[in-house]
């Protein structure tokens, strides 16, 4: 059998709650991999912020929407002989099930490379899958799949409770889970039948606190198999991986275990006859101590030592996080085996001499803690469970279980809190029941507070499952504050300390210090961290790899790079509002200073990101991104330059999103250097109130406002602005952020609470405007600003920037405020003496009658690469991070063929849409406003605002369809325009429902409509049973802001997520889905995003 | 506070840590090896006789020390430098910690160094001699350590070898195939998968001769793996030169190497070593990879095979020889080691073919 030629790979889209941007590092990897092998490969995925959709990963790429119709178009163009499933997630698998099952794959004979489409539908569709373990003697929990609720009823009655729901086909335990009595059973069993694409779901025996074990297998044509590694989840059964603490290797297992796992899982590989990559899950039987209570009946038959959990017949989040914990790059050889090569055909470049075909010997213990939502969405349900609810993850390496521990929670940057924090409620807790230490995102942090209170690890561990030798971890460190507490803080102790990952702050916390005085000491007594390659052998051969992590130890094998370089600061873990992006700028400053000849360092957390691969920079310090670790790895790059004594290399801090921005001032205040603006000029841009003065001496406007102290001062302000007005803390309190409020009541009931919570900084009150939002980014070297671009919002101001729907150029801009917003943009370049990337935010608000100049706002300047650098960048052709990068090296705009000013027009339109991962959040308001909620974006482009509207929409998963149902909901305020939009939807034929106040409003332009009660317990169907029973296709549901209001369409907005069908909360954004149903008919093209580009559009 | 100990190398080299086990002073060849899990199978390995031993991987112990992966009647290895040794270890089977092993078997070990610094010192330097002590000072280390004879020079296998001739776990009924070991330091789970398979199984001591082990009428031979430089064994090689042709013989890896030179063929010492459970190794006639346990420090010079005997098998790393055959002669003889313990069990499928070949020449 002959190698494919031309191979098509599909990625993941956008990043949704358990599809992060692991699979931008596998699918650039394994691009990369098909380019050394002389494959052309052809990528299509619809989110513009990766670098696998950068021109020069892929041979040819597409940034269009991942459905079948569209992939169909891009083969029928393409002609690809092989189709690479196993990179782009869930998504790309299913999307080639669709693909196979439509019979385009046979029509174009495109061959699927790797996982055969067998092979796919026995691991996902649970049942063959149980059916193909029995065959093959491997054991697996009592089960059965059942299509109704009626089946899941009787199977209740065989199994008996609890039990655990388990889609098909689905992705973060979608639609899943534990369900204790009959009636959660009912519910969870008919949501999981819609969210399976093949409408059926496995109701299992619930193995609650058993072991989580996974494996990492790979196999070639040859039927060579290896595994990479293995990991235990800390948290037991019932906790998806995903939401599991989990550390690699496994801790508690004997020889005996390990191998009997291992030696399943090659078992399965075979079996499942998949060429390339697979994770497999694992249930193993628990310590008894957790047994006692957990799994009582674990030993005696039937039960079986271990259970097959599930296998993921691809690369995966656990894949990424093997790659990165064991140096083996698992994408690369998996892509090389896709084509046809033997593992002992393939090198291993970690060591340069060694080949693919060997298991890696790990020498320290690797962590990762999930990164969860919570920290924005303080009301949300905070427990976890079998449904993944993470937007990202940390992972941290040391030689000690602690410090690996304490480093991963450093890297968390949740607040400050580290391990010692302490929910105030605990502090007057009696006994240990009342401690919550059922899982949820906090829990780590209550049993370490059960364990300062006294109570032993044994009792913690019957609690909540997690086996007594992470417990008894737990208790070291424990043991270790209190010596720090009492004892005099000597040498000895303070290196023990280090050891076991106490931060230099933490120990000044306890030994009563501040953490600049540890540090000091620390320098004294020469406790000073050493760096230790991950080398994917342990030391067993010399390796050429670049990547280190810090460690108290006496060896170190990273000495400072004897050449010009600088240090590129990351973004850190994945959490709404800083996503992939962010390393996408990351990862271009690194090529960049490549470029010019200057090392690049790269400092980061993230184990799912591009930036952390093994050659993406010339030195990887996997560290926490603290001030603490920066500083440490800064003074270990410390060296003579020819010329310059004795110094540690400059730091570029303006791609790692608020993180890096963050770390500027302690870096610069400890002596070391930035390069690109300087740190007095991001100040000024970070604090509103200096930047306020400096915007009016330059005379750029800002929504006029103040800040307030008392409630007497906060009802005269807003008086004076006139309402609504927008409120926000000047220092943001968990999930209480920023909200429009549009009268005094409201005001009253914010700004009470808000100095309840914090009287001492002042609460924010600007006016708010009702205008055209719009954005740009500029790249300026302190005399010249390039502006590639500029976006305007679909949705008028009020909706985060994060949030709207962007479309670039913008379309319904004057000449004079577009010439304005430059012109600003020019005055701040200059005034700030910007060196590098500026991101700025305008509100247009036009006189009412169309009379006179429109005023042009300034929201706020951002000084640093924004979340829209790698759309505008893909859009207008300006490498944006290159261009900035080098004008820090000094290499002035022109210098590099740029000129100032604003970049010409392009002839396409680009179109940036939110997706949001909503269904997964229970008890988060999808309501938008002020505050970011999306986890994601997609990317719609073309030649006509129409066609990439429908693009970009279709790929967020917002179409509506002409014919089919909605739902409209809609505030006072809004009323007027709910009449066109009626009007529209009744041109396309929708049947529309309406709530009570709207439904008079239709009915009086005489549009049919069905009045449906919003008022739950008068009479059904009401609002719910019509979402529910899918007689509605679509919701548009607007409210006259205000908490109170909200709780209004609360519901409804629920219903519509977990239904996951379109719910519209800005009249702005339905009116757009509407004009699109109107073209949704219209051809769109489809072609590589470089021609729409190139090409001089036809319109 | 636990009491201080040292590791001295021959070079001078120093790592300073704290006892644990017993708190005596020993000495023997330092080496590394790469297994994650195991250490309790690793203690008792009698090809770990004569050696300290360092596991790279650092936390050691965290799951006890239980009642069946035993692989020899005592702890072999001479001493045991970790990173960290867990005092609170968890599992079902586990029985005692690591700590309370050693002591009990009177083994010094020496943890909280960098072991990743010591390995790499290997590495680049290749084994060497060591001292572990937590009684004399750095000096009179040192003087010791001069004192002590090299690891190549001693026959550790008599130390490890049984004294008679025993027959194991006889009680279960077999396929009455008759197996008999020479034991050259034999790992128990050889003994425990040919008995698995239903084979009687007879041990040995390492210097029986061919025509003692004859009387035995075995219907296939087992040539041991074992510690030390096989050079120093003409004894067995003598015993296996009067048994191959006889009888079907398999050599696993000391057992391969005394092959080996039953064949005329030469053996040499690594630079340090193979030891640990990720070794891949390429079966030159089926082209297939598989991932082996290993632990030696020499190994067959390729060069040198000649009479019949053909290179089957070779280490992917570093292309040294890892199987034997003969073109006509029924010898079945690998470096690495198919009963695994610790490590994986990939290979126990060698057993299998060794007993049919020892069937089919009944
Ligand atoms: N039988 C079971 N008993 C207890 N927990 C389970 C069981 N099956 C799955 N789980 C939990 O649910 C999580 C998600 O299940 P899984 O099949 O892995 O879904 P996904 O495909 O989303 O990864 C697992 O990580 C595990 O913690
Ligand atoms: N004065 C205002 N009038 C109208 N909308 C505003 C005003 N200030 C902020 N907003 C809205 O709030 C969103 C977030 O505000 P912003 O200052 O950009 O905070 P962040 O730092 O979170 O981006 C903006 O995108 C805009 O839609
Ligand atoms: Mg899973
Ligand atoms: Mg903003």
């Amino acid at each position: 059998m002959t190698g494919p030629k031309k191979v098509l790979v599909i990625g993941s889209g956008p990043i949704v709650i358990g599809q992060a941007a692991e699979f931008d590092y596998a699918g650039t990897q394994a691009c990369r991999a098909l380019r050394e092998e002389g494959v052309t490969s052809v990528l299509v995925n619809s989110n513009p912020a990766t670098i696998m959709t950068d021109e020069g990963i892929a041979d040819v790429v597409y940034i269009e929407p991942l459905t079948c119709e569209v992939i169909a178009r891009i083969i029928e163009r393409e002609r690809p002989d092989g189709l690479l499933p196993t990179l782009g997630g869930q998504t790309g698998l299913n999307l080639a099930v669709e693909l196979s099952d439509s019979g385009i794959l046979n029509k174009y004979d495109v061959r699927l490379l790797g996982t055969p489409l067998q092979t796919i539908k026995n691991a996902e569709e649970r049942s063959l899958f149980k059916k193909l373990l029995t065959d093959i003697g491997e054991p697996v929990p009592p089960s059965d799949t059942v299509h109704s609720i009626e089946e899941a009823r009787h199977l209740a009655r065989q199994i008996g409770l609890p039990l655990i729901v388990r889609p098909s086909f689905t992705l973060g335990g979608s639609g899943g889970g534990i369900c204790h009595t009959i009636e959660e059973l009912e519910r969870t069993v008919s949501s999981g039948l819609s969210a399976s694409m093949s409408h059926e779901v496995l109701v299992e025996k619930c193995l609650l606190g058993w072991k989580e074990i996974e494996y990492e297998v790979i196999r070639d044509a040859d039927d060579n198999c290896i595994t990479i590694c293995n990991m235990e989840n800390i948290d037991p059964m019932g906790v998806h991986t995903g939401d599991s603490i989990v550390v690699v290797p496994t801790q508690t297992l004997t020889d005996k275990d390990y191998q009997m796992l291992r030696t399943a899982s090659i078992r399965i590989i075979r079996a499942l006859g998949i060429e390339g990559g697979c994770n497999i899950q694992y249930g193993l039987n628990p310590h008894p101590l957790v047994a006692e209570r957990w799994a009582p009946d674990w030993k005696n038959p039937p039960h079986s030592q271990y259970y097959v959990i599930e296998v993921n017949p691809r690369v995966s989040r656990s894949s990424a996080l093997a790659s990165k914990a064991t140096g083996y790059p698992i994408a690369r050889v998996a892509a090389k085996i896709a084509i046809g090569k033997r593992l002992w055909e393939i090198s291993n470049k970690v060591t340069g001499k060694t080949t693919a075909a060997f298991e890696p010997a790990v020498d320290y213990c690797v962590l990762k803690i999930p990164r969860w939502p919570f920290d924005k969405f303080a009301f949300g349900d905070r427990t976890i469970g079998s449904q993944m609810k993470a937007t990202g993850e940390v992972m941290a390496i040391d030689r000690t279980f602690e410090s690996a521990l304490q480093k991963a929670v450093r890297s968390l940057e949740i607040g400050k809190k580290s391990l010692l924090w302490e929910d105030a409620g605990w502090a007057n807790v009696k006994s240990l029941d009342e401690f919550p230490l059922h899982p949820h995102d906090m829990r780590l942090w209550a049993v370490m507070a059960a364990l300062r209170r006294g109570n032993t690890p044994e009792e913690l561990s019957v609690r909540t499952g997690i086996d007594p030798w992470f417990t008894c971890k737990f208790l070291n460190i424990v043991q270790m504050e209190r010596r720090l507490l009492k004892e005099p803080l000597s040498r000895d102790m303070l290196w023990e300390a280090k050891r076991l990952g106490f931060s230099d702050s933490v120990i000044g916390t306890l030994a009563d210090r501040l953490p600049e005085q540890v540090r000091e000491l620390r320098k004294t007594w020469r406790i000073i961290p050493v760096y230790k390659m991950v080398d994917t052998c342990a030391a067993e051969f010399d390796a050429a790899t670049p990547y280190f992590y810090s460690s108290y130890e006496e060896e170190n094998e990273a000495r400072a790079i004897p050449e010009k370089k600088a240090l590129v600061i990351g973004s850190g873990p994945i959490r709404i509002g800083q996503g992939i992006e962010f390393d996408y700028c990351s990862v271009h400053s690194a090529w960049a200073l490549r470029e010019a000849n200057v090392r690049s360092i790269m400092a980061n957390s993230n184990p799912e990101t591009v930036s952390t691969d093994f050659d993406t920079s010339d030195r990887l310090y996997f560290e926490p991104l603290d001030d603490e670790s920066i500083r440490d790895l800064l003074e270990n790059e410390a060296c003579e330059l020819p010329g310059v004594p004795n110094t540690t290399p400059p730091s570029i801090v303006q791609f790692g999103g608020q993180t890096a921005i963050n770390l500027t001032e302690s870096i610069v205040n400890s002596g070391h250097s930035i390069i690109g603006s300087s740190f007095e000029n991001i100040d000024i841009t970070e604090d509103r109130r200096r930047f306020e003065d400096f915007a009016a001496r330059l005379g750029i406007p800002q929504p006029p406002g103040a800040a307030v102290t008392s409630m007497d001062e906060a009802l005269k302000v807003a008086r004076s602005l006139g309402y609504p007005v927008l409120v926000r803390p000047s220092y943001v309190l968990g999930g209480r952020a920023m909200e429009i409020v549009h009268n005094e009541t409201e005001l009253t009931r914010y700004i009470s609470l808000a100095l309840e919570m914090d009287s001492r900084h002042p609460v924010l009150i600007d006016k708010y405007i009702e205008g055209i939002e719009t954005e740009l980014d500029a790249v300026c070297d302190g005399e010249n600003v390039l502006i590639p671009g500029i976006m305007e919002h679909i949705e008028r101001a009020g909706v985060h920037s994060g949030d709207a729907i962007s479309v670039y150029p913008a379309l319904h801009l004057t000449a004079y405020e577009v010439e304005t917003m430059v012109d600003y943009t020019l005055k701040l370049g200059q005034a700030l003496q910007t060196r590098g990337l500026m991101n700025v935010q305008f509100v247009i608000m036009r006189t009412r009658y169309g009379t006179g100049h429109s005023q042009v706002y300034v929201l706020e300047v951002n000084p640093r690469a924004s979340r829209t650098v790698p759309f505008i960048s893909k859009v207008t052709g300006v490498p944006m991070v290159k261009l900035a990068t080098k004008v820090m090296l000094d290499i002035s705009l022109k210098d590099q063929g740029y000129h100032g000013g604003l970049w010409k027009r392009q002839k396409l339109v680009g179109i940036k849409a939110p997706v949001f991962s909503m269904s997964k959040l229970t008890g988060v308001d999808t309501y938008l406003g002020p505050e970011m909620k999306s986890t994601g974006e997609v990317m719609g482009v073309d030649h006509t605002f129409e066609a990439a509207l429908v693009k970009a929409l279709m790929a967020a998963g917002l179409m509506l369809q002409p014919g089919l149902p909605v739902l409209l909901s809609i505030a006072d305020r809004d009323k007027t325009d709910a009449i066109p939009l009626a009007t529209r939807f009744d041109a396309m034929g929708c049947p529309l429902y309406a709530t009570e106040g709207t439904a008079a409003v239709i009915e009086s332009v005489g549009v049919p409509v069905r009045l449906i009660t919003k008022k739950l317990n008068e009479g059904s169907p009401n609002v719910i049973d019509i979402i529910n029973d899918g007689s509605v296709q679509g919701v548009v549901n607007t409210v006259t802001g205000g908490r109170t209001a909200l709780k209004d369409g609360f519901h409804i907005r629920r219903a519509a997520a977990e239904k996951r069908i379109p719910c519209f909360t800005s009249i702005d954004t339905a009116r757009a889905a509407v004009d699109v149903l109107a073209n949704s008919g219209q051809m769109y093209n489809i072609k590589p995003v470089g021609e729409y580009l190139r090409t001089t559009g036809k319109t | 506070m636990t009491k201080k100990a040292i590791l001295v190398l021959e070079d001078s080299m120093v790592f300073e840590g704290q006892t644990f086990g017993a708190e005596t002073t020993t000495y023997g060849e330092v080496v590394f090896d790469t297994a994650m899990a195991g250490y309790q199978e690793m203690l008792t390995d009698p090809s770990f006789a004569g050696q300290i031993v360092t596991p790279t991987y650092p936390l050691i112990g965290n799951y006890g020390i239980n009642d069946y992966d035993v692989e020899s009647k005592r702890v072999q290895v001479r001493g045991f430098a970790v990173r960290e040794h867990c005092l609170v270890p968890s599992h079902y089977t586990s029985r005692k910690t690591l700590h309370q092993y050693l002591l009990e078997n009177g083994v010094s070990g020496i943890a909280g160094i960098d072991t990743r610094s010591l390995v790499r010192h290997i590495r680049y330097l290749g084994v060497m001699m060591g001292i572990l002590t937590s009684e004399l000072t750095l000096e009179e280390a040192k003087k010791e350590l001069k004192s002590l004879p090299p690891y190549g020079k001693v026959d550790y296998v008599r130390e490890v070898s049984t004294g008679s001739v025993y027959e194991w776990d006889g009680k279960a009924p077999g396929i009455g195939v008759n197996i008999t070991v020479l034991d050259g330091g034999v790992k128990y789970n050889i003994l425990r998968i040919l008995r698995r398979l239903g084979c009687t199984v007879n041990v040995t001591p390492c210097n029986s001769l061919a025509n003692e082990i004859l009387k035995l009428n075995p219907d296939g031979i087992v040539l041991s793996p074992g510690p030390g430089d096989p050079a120093l064994l003409d004894y067995m090689k003598d015993t296996a030169r009067g048994l191959i042709g006889k009888k079907p013989v398999m050599g696993i890896c000391l057992g391969h190497q005394i092959l080996g030179h039953a064949f005329g063929a030469s053996t040499f010492k690594l630079k340090f070593g193979h030891r640990g459970g990720n070794h891949p190794v390429r079966d030159l006639t089926t082209g297939r990879v598989h991932i082996t346990t290993q632990n030696h420090g020499y190994a067959v010079d390729a060069d040198t095979v000649k009479n019949g005997l053909e290179v089957s098998q070779i280490n992917l790393n570093d292309g040294t020889v890892e199987g034997l055959r003969h073109r006509d002669l029924p010898v079945l003889s690998i470096q690495y080691h198919p009963e695994a313990a610790p490590g994986p069990q990939d290979n126990t499928y060698l057993f299998d073919r060794f007993v049919e070949m020892a069937k089919s020449q009944k």
